[in-house]
């Protein structure tokens, strides 16, 4: 078990030698510093992907059964996520703002335990990693969405009211960030529908019931219904900019609300105690 | 040998002076080749543009060179020295090799960061070539001086940001749109402003131009400049949702454009964003519309403040810049301070001393059995070779130093016998490396 904590804290110390040398590079504008943080980033992500084999082995399951786990792979979803649009879009500026995202997620995550308590034999099956990899893979792509969508409404309030600051010459135009919201709301949102979906039916083939009210999963639908409105206003009617990049940033709001709130003040199925048995 | 400069620019000499004392461009070679025949100067540059006159030279005496050139400088154009003493600069050493590096780089152009000054700098160039006024010295400054330019181009933002009001406006849209390529642009009126903004984007790819006027037919000329459509001015609001940019310069007394009309428009675009240039005084467009979301309304006066805040842009990315100049300017001080003649005697006779020594250390290892006596002979006659291996370089040397061939030897010797630093520098020689030439 020590092997994979090691390597955790050594990620995490990547993640935050990442932060801080885009932090530099923000405010000293030099720009190889932002580039440079991108090739550590890439490091760091690569040493998280052995982090979580090495603990899948260990534990025999995917590593996602305490709340120390799941903040793990959040983060390490978050910036394979960002990478992946990194090769697509080459914005260095939005891993300013999701790198410091996966620094807190692991933060967190060095405070809780990291013990690894056998799964509740009722609630293994192939449907679990299915169910959380697409859950987790939906959060991931929601909050590039809330990045994108910060990062849209500060070039907003610049371009509007005639007054700039240095970041806005290094953020991406406002249509690059449009787009962004647009691909993650395309992706994010089947990824989000079938996490759900085969979230019911691994709980109809643990409980016998595909869904209970459990407040995770009423949060979740709510949230799902908030980004359906979205998606829709999108398509539909038009809905982009500004309204877009604020709809992203509450959504992701409630996100965060489901994945920590409800473990955190709210009882059910969800919570990582009922996940093994205790 | 010394670098000195002596010249006069926008920041010492008014437009009055500086027209009195440029060098007409398609006749340098008598100025340069009347340069070179004051009694001081070894090689010489002219760069002469608008903005500024630079007279670069090598000395062995870089106050009277000064002198001379200031001199120079007078009588060519025949105005009396005391005229424009008081707006003439000099420079000499690190001074003067700062200086031509900070104006290659644009640091010291009116527009900060502006491009032209280093072509300008490399046609004088040219010109001294073509003379054979620059020599060894001055070539390598002048390659050094533009491999420091490019490079502050490159690792800076010196020259990133539009300084012009209408290159400005392309850059806004760029942080609008991402590309412009796919994208319209509405010309409403005819302003001389409007024209070059219009150029500008379609140089920048806009591939869709709409005009209108109040006159049809000068909509239709200038639509068939840019290979756009012309609109009739009674019309021209139903074709707005058809472009993504607008700019407009009318001489109406009133709004064109409110802001219902505005939101009608983007209604229409499904809120695709929108940005309107009004160029007009009185504005065009009631300012109002900035409010409604997704369009972005800039007048003059937001214009020039963008440009502003680019110019602030540069002048923090400047600081970076010296740092840079800071850097080349000890690398080719040294380069320079190698080339002085005694230094290079001595380094040259410390080589062949410490062959001696190695080579004698090796033979008397394999020859144990000689005796003292012999040994001394041996020693004697290595030193005689080194010595008269010496004579002649050494002499030749000391007799260039007194005139101007004396670098060209220097320079020869170093590089043939691969000598480093003079002795009483610890500092470690660094490679000239010659990839800097353009």
């Amino acid at each position: 078990m020590t092997t994979n904590i090691l390597l955790f804290k050594i990620t995490l110390l990547v993640y935050f030698a990442t932060t801080i040398l885009y932090l530099v590079g923000v405010i000293s504008r030099r720009d190889h510093f932002r580039q440079n943080a991108v090739y550590l980033l890439i490091g760091g992500f690569i040493l998280h992907c052995i982090t979580l084999v090495v603990r899948g082995f260990a534990t025999g399951t995917i590593p996602v059964t305490s709340l120390h786990e799941s903040l793990s792979f959040f983060a390490w979803a978050l910036v394979g996520t960002y990478l992946l649009f990194y090769l697509r879009y080459r914005t260095v500026m939005l891993g300013a703002f999701i790198t410091p995202l996966a620094l807190v997620l692991m933060i967190i995550g060095t405070s809780t335990s990291t013990q690894a308590p056998a799964l509740n034999p009722m609630l293994d099956s192939w449907w679990f990693p299915v169910h959380v990899t697409l859950a987790f893979l939906g959060h991931a792509v929601f909050s590039i969405a809330a990045a994108a969508g910060v990062m849209y409404l500060l070039q907003e309030r610049m371009l509007k009211s005639k007054k700039f600051s240095g970041l806005f010459y290094r953020l991406p135009s406002l249509d690059t960030l449009d787009s962004m919201n647009y691909k993650c709301l395309t992706f994010g949102f089947p990824l989000m529908t079938m996490g759900i979906i085969s979230g019911a039916i691994w709980a109809n083939s643990a409980w016998g019931g595909y869904w209970r009210w459990d407040p995770k999963e009423t949060w979740a639908l709510i949230t799902w219904f908030l980004y359906a409105a979205l998606l829709h206003g999108r398509l539909t009617i038009g809905w982009r900019g500004r309204r877009a990049a604020i709809f992203a940033i509450i959504g992701f709001g409630f996100l965060l609300f489901t994945f920590f709130g409800v473990n955190l003040f709210l009882s059910g199925e969800h919570s990582f105690r009922n996940f093994t048995g205790q | 040998m010394h670098i000195v400069i002596v010249g006069l620019s926008h920041n010492t000499a008014p437009v009055e002076i500086r027209e009195k004392l440029a060098f007409a461009p398609t006749a340098m070679e008598r100025p340069l080749r009347q340069m070179l025949e004051l009694p001081t100067i070894a090689e010489g540059l002219i760069v002469s543009t608008c903005n500024r006159v630079e007279l670069c030279a090598t000395t062995k005496e870089p106050e009277a060179a000064m002198v001379a050139l200031r001199r120079f400088l007078a009588e060519y154009h025949e105005i009396a020295p005391e005229e424009i003493n008081d707006n003439l600069y000099d420079y000499q050493g690190e001074d003067a090799i700062r200086h031509l590096f900070r104006v290659a780089s644009s640091l010291d152009s009116m527009v900060l960061g502006e491009p032209q000054i280093l072509g300008q700098i490399k046609t004088a160039y040219g010109y001294a070539a073509e003379f054979k006024t620059a020599g060894l010295i001055l070539n390598r400054f002048l390659h050094k001086a533009f491999s420091v330019a490019k490079r502050v181009r490159t690792e800076t933002g010196i020259a990133s940001n539009a300084v012009s009001v209408s290159f400005a406006a392309v850059e806004l849209a760029r942080k609008i749109f991402d590309r412009l390529d796919n994208k319209g642009v509405m010309i409403i009126g005819a302003g001389e402003m409007c024209e070059l903004a219009a150029r500008h984007f379609v140089a920048n790819g806009i591939s869709k131009v709409l005009v209108t006027n109040r006159t049809f037919e000068r909509a239709e000329k200038m639509a068939a400049e840019f290979q756009g459509k012309a609109v009739h001015f009674d019309s021209f609001i139903e074709h707005l949702a058809e472009v993504d940019i607008i700019m407009t310069s009318t001489g109406a007394p009133n709004f064109i454009l409110g802001k219902r009309q505005m939101e009608e428009v983007i209604k229409r675009r499904k809120n695709r964003s929108m940005f309107l240039i009004d160029i007009a005084v009185p504005r065009d467009i009631d300012p109002k519309v900035n409010d409604i979301d997704n369009v972005y309304l800039y007048d003059v006066d937001d214009l020039q403040g963008v440009v502003q805040a680019n110019l602030k842009e540069r002048k923090k990315e400047a600081s970076k810049a010296e740092a840079i100049i800071e850097q080349e300017i000890g690398q080719f001080h040294q380069w320079l301070g190698n080339l002085e003649v005694k230094p290079t005697v001595i380094a040259l006779r410390h080589k062949l001393e410490e062959i001696r020594r190695q080579e004698l250390e090796k033979t008397f290892g394999n020859l144990k059995d000689l005796s003292s006596k012999q040994r001394k002979s041996i020693e004697a006659m290595a030193g005689a070779i080194v010595n008269k291996i010496l004579h002649q370089p050494t002499a030749v040397l000391k007799r260039a130093q007194n005139d101007t061939s004396g670098e060209d030897y220097v320079d020869a010797v170093r590089t043939l016998f691969d000598l480093p630093t003079p002795a009483d520098d610890d500092k470690e020689i660094k490679p000239l490396d010659d990839t800097d030439q353009e």
